[in-house]
């Protein structure tokens, strides 16, 4: 476990430092993330120890962003000079972009798996 | 009166305190969730902030004492936001297989991420520092606050957009996917992240480790791609209704 910790904390340094000297529009954590699954492919999987603390680290990824949350509540004043008008643009835009996202690519998806099908189907004597 | 008060004054600094109602706010949020077999209202992280909100104006504690109380949690989002390269390198494959499908939801979900909340905003009558603070709310907070601020926009307000949007989506995903009938679970993976970022991703690994994997492929990605398109479409936009 302390391995995998240390290998996981060690990118995300390394992704924090790439991302501000290059001065990336990219957060040093999305940098660390894709630095990590780059270092997977190169080595063509990851140790054991790295994939447990992951693991362990992302099972209650939730609890995480309660902090951040009850942040909401100092901005009562902010949201209520605009009041509604802002929470409905909210809701019904990450509704929309949810369910567009969503009905989209699953018709791709499932046009690229009959495609696929077809091809296999083709290729049999 | 004064020694009890002047007794929490003091306790209420010590951090273990709020690390561990926290935790006991999730746990408290979790059970409920699971007991109401899992009625998407009673979403953890939304019983959990609520709860503690309620808990800190009740007892009158400014945020910023629980904030650097609950800090050492807050922190361990950049470690698990890279704990995300597991599911995602396992999922690899199919990333390859599926690269083109999605690459369009990308642009595509970007695109409508933040042209909706424009189009919305706009129609409701937020004001043009408003639209810039909710443009970029689909994105994880970090990004979202430096492309509000370069925009001319409210970062702390950003920052609480973020927020909501991806409680928002946690909450309301499994009810849109059920109506739209959505059963791929790479298409509810993906459009979890792209369109409420790592909350979403948490709802996700909930739903199966594939649907994780491809949450946390779109966050970044859209979290890249926001960064770049952001100040084309608000020009674009400005240059059409300002």
């Amino acid at each position: 476990m302390l391995y995998g910790i240390t290998i996981i904390f060690a990118t995300l340094f390394a992704g924090e430092a790439l991302s501000r000297l290059l001065q990336l529009p990219i957060p040093g954590a999305v940098m660390g993330m894709l630095l990590l699954t780059l270092i997977a492919i190169l080595r063509r999987g990851l140790d054991r120890r790295v994939v447990d603390a992951a693991g362990a680290m992302l099972r209650y990824l939730g609890v995480l962003f309660i902090p951040a949350g009850v942040g909401l509540m100092t901005l009562g004043d902010e949201i209520g000079r605009q009041g509604w008008a802002l929470l409905a643009t909210l809701l019904i835009s990450t509704v929309i972009t949810m369910a567009g996202t969503a009905w989209m690519l699953q018709h791709l998806l499932r046009r690229k798996d009959r495609l696929n099908k077809n091809a296999i189907q083709d290729e049999l004597p | 009166m004064n020694t009890l008060w002047l007794l929490w004054l003091q306790l209420s600094h010590i951090p273990a305190f709020w690390i561990a109602l926290t935790l006991l706010a999730f746990g408290i949020g979790d059970a409920l969730y699971v007991r109401a077999g899992g009625f998407p209202l009673l979403n953890p992280v939304l019983i959990s902030v609520l709860l503690l909100i309620s808990l800190l104006l009740f007892t009158h504690v400014p945020y910023p004492v629980y904030f650097a109380g609950a800090q050492p949690i807050h922190m361990l989002l950049g470690p698990a936001t890279v704990a995300l390269a597991i599911p995602l390198y396992s999922n690899l494959q199919r990333v390859r297989d599926y690269a083109l499908p999605l690459l369009l939801a990308l642009l595509f979900g970007c695109v409508l991420g933040i042209v909706s909340a424009l189009a919305c905003g706009q129609l409701f009558g937020l004001s043009a520092s408003s639209l810039a603070s909710i443009a970029p709310k689909s994105v994880t907070t970090p990004i979202a606050m430096a492309l509000a601020q370069h925009a001319g926009g409210n970062v702390s307000l950003a920052a609480g957009f973020v927020i909501l949007t991806g409680i928002c989506g946690a909450v309301l995903a499994v009810p849109i996917f059920r109506l739209l009938r959505i059963e791929h679970e790479i298409a509810q993976g993906f459009a979890l992240g792209m369109a409420a970022h790592g909350v979403g991703t948490s709802r996700a690994i909930q739903l199966s480790e594939t649907a994780g994997a491809f949450s946390g492929l779109a966050m970044g990605l859209n979290g890249v791609l926001t960064s770049l398109l952001l100040s084309v479409v608000l020009g674009s936009w400005w240059s059409v209704f300002g």
